[in-house]
């Protein structure tokens, strides 16, 4: 039962310059190989602070992380890249790309300074590719693509970079229900198969319920709750969050949440 | 390989112009023996190709760095930097072979630093929005304390300082190649050992630095090789405009956007177009000169609309 502890994060505290409150304070999260966690809670409640602290893009102001039990600022970035792959919430290609070529960016962590792309590099991409079921977009502009595809795509990329851990920050944001579908079950595939850690930071509660081992419930940067879904989905915890009536149902074992219409509270 | 093979012909076919043709018409059979071939031509040749490199691999470099497609090596406050330099020289009279292109080179570097120090945000990261405001707004200042000496200068003084600040290879030598030459080298290497990371930061800070790069010290190295070798370039060209905007923008075209071609690209397409542009600014109103500036705009500017168009076309 005891796998391997890949991200260890404890009681970090964060706050960003210029702002007068903590934008993450006491937050603790710890992942092992073949974990999937699910990090949800309000705009704003620190989810992708946490990320930024768990790898090191900023230092925490308080408490500690760890990745394979090294801080983050012991890693070099590369070093690091190959260990943690991020889908990240946010980026804009500023020129046009193939598909192929930007799964080949996750391969940067391994390649030397000089050197030219190797076999194995372009089979860790097609590897990667195909994983995501994107290996038909492979000559495709990015462009071209459609919201879901993209998102495939990105992954892939992460996968390229063959990572232990996976971080997935609102991944389906605009997707349709079967390419948010997908991107949940590709999740819990890596997980299960591959023994990848996988942290995804999503809105949707009832996914999240549905899929994740673990779900910890943010709040103004503060955590909430931190458990198996059914301990940490509660309708009085979930209303006080979200600020929001709703009700919670038992679905195939899991708690499903459902917001209620105000005052017709059933 | 057969686009590189063509960007080899192409610079072989511009330094062969350069050598061959100007004002005085040299024989082929005395090419090798002429005085005018070996002690102007051919230097003014070659440096015009290594100017031009150095122009088109910090263009393509900077536009990277600062994620910006319109910048050119002279964005960020260096061609203000290095005329104002100039022009001090000549108001105050400063003689000798160097006075010009050393002023020009303290010029460029003082505003670099300037830049440098304003873009740290918060005095430790560099901030590729801040550079830009900040070079701007030191190419303007500089600039009009520029005008105010031209303004207060004697007309023989106004058409030298004119002419110098739209560039131009006149100066050139086997001293100035040889400079050129031993300067260049360590900050094309930092620029191209840069390829690969500055792949990843066309997606972004956040996502470059997931994916491995040191985003903050990879930034600082390439602005400081960037401005460096613009610099020099300025140094002993005077301001040559569009190379920089021009050419990566067209290899960019034909090779794609990845940085570990286009760079190498953009150095030989930059000194090819350089070259040309110089034996036209020569040759077109011989005896007499135009600025290679001049050239460079008059060609550049036509050309880099052709690729607006196809750009915002498709």
């Amino acid at each position: 039962m005891d796998r391997e502890l890949i991200l260890d994060v404890r009681g970090v505290a964060y706050r960003y310059r210029g702002t007068a409150h903590d934008a993450l304070a006491g937050v603790s999260l710890a992942a092992r190989a073949g974990d999937f966690l699910a990090v949800i809670g309000p705009n704003g409640s620190g989810k992708t602070t946490l990320v930024r602290v768990a790898l090191g893009l900023v230092a925490p102001h308080a408490g500690t992380a760890q990745v394979l039990g090294r801080p983050p600022a012991a890693w070099s970035r590369r070093a690091l890249a190959r260990v943690a792959g991020v889908v990240p919430q946010r980026e804009d290609n500023l020129f046009p790309q193939r598909v192929r070529d930007t799964v080949m960016l996750g391969r940067y962590p391994h390649l030397s300074l000089w050197g030219a792309e190797r076999a194995e590099d372009r089979a860790a991409v097609e590897r990667a590719l195909e994983r995501c079921d994107a290996l038909r977009l492979a000559d495709r502009w990015l462009w071209t693509l459609s919201a879901g595809e993209y998102q495939r795509v990105r992954v892939a990329r992460a996968l390229a970079q063959e990572p232990r851990l996976l971080v997935l920050d609102e991944p389906t944001a605009g997707l349709d229900l079967r390419h948010e579908m997908d991107l949940f079950e590709l999740a819990r595939g890596l997980a299960d198969g591959r023994g990848l850690a996988v942290i995804m930071i999503t809105h949707h509660v009832n996914l999240a319920a549905r899929f994740a081992d673990r779900v910890l419930l943010l709040a103004d940067g503060r955590p909430v709750a931190d458990g198996p879904p059914g301990d940490v989905l509660t309708r009085e915890t979930v209303e006080r969050v979200f600020a929001w009536p709703v009700a919670i149902e038992a679905f195939d074992g899991r708690p499903q949440m459902i917001p209620l219409r105000k005052g017709r509270e059933p | 390989m057969t686009r590189w093979l063509g960007l080899g012909l192409a610079v072989a076919l511009a330094f062969a112009l350069a050598v061959l043709l100007g004002p005085a018409h040299i024989p082929l059979a005395q090419l090798a023996s002429s005085d005018i071939v070996r002690s102007l031509r051919l230097p003014r040749a070659v440096l015009a190709l290594l100017v031009g490199g150095a122009l088109g691999l910090a263009g393509a470099s900077l536009q990277a760095l600062v994620r910006n497609p319109l910048a050119d090596p002279f964005l960020l406050g260096l061609s203000g930097g290095a005329s104002l330099g100039a022009v001090l020289a000549i108001a105050l009279h400063v003689t000798g072979p160097w006075a010009l292109p050393l002023a020009a080179f303290v010029g460029a570097l003082a505003a670099m630093a300037l830049v440098y120090r304003l873009g740290l945000v918060g005095g430790a990261e560099l901030d590729p929005r801040v550079l830009i405001l900040a070079g701007v707004a030191v190419g303007a200042f500089a600039s009009a304390v520029t005008t105010a000496i031209v303004s207060l200068s004697e007309a023989a003084q106004l058409r030298n300082t004119f002419l110098w600040l739209w560039g131009g290879l006149s100066g050139a030598s086997w001293d100035t190649v040889l400079v050129v030459c031993v300067y260049f080298p360590l900050p094309v290497a930092v620029l191209l050992a840069a390829a690969r990371p500055l792949d990843l930061l066309a997606l972004g800070e956040e996502p470059a630095r997931h994916l491995g790069a040191d985003v903050e010290p990879l930034r600082r190295r390439v602005y400081l090789a960037a401005s460096l070798l613009t610099a020099a370039a300025v140094a002993v060209s005077g301001v040559i405009g569009f190379v920089g905007l021009i050419v990566p923008h067209a290899m960019r075209l034909l090779w794609g956007h990845r940085h570990r071609s286009l760079l190498p690209a953009s150095f030989l397409a930059g000194g090819a177009l350089l070259a040309l542009a110089d034996t036209t600014a020569r040759v077109a109103v011989a005896p007499r000169e135009l600025p290679v500036g001049i050239v460079t705009a008059l060609v550049g500017v036509p050309l880099f609309a052709v690729m607006l168009r196809r750009w915002t076309a498709s």
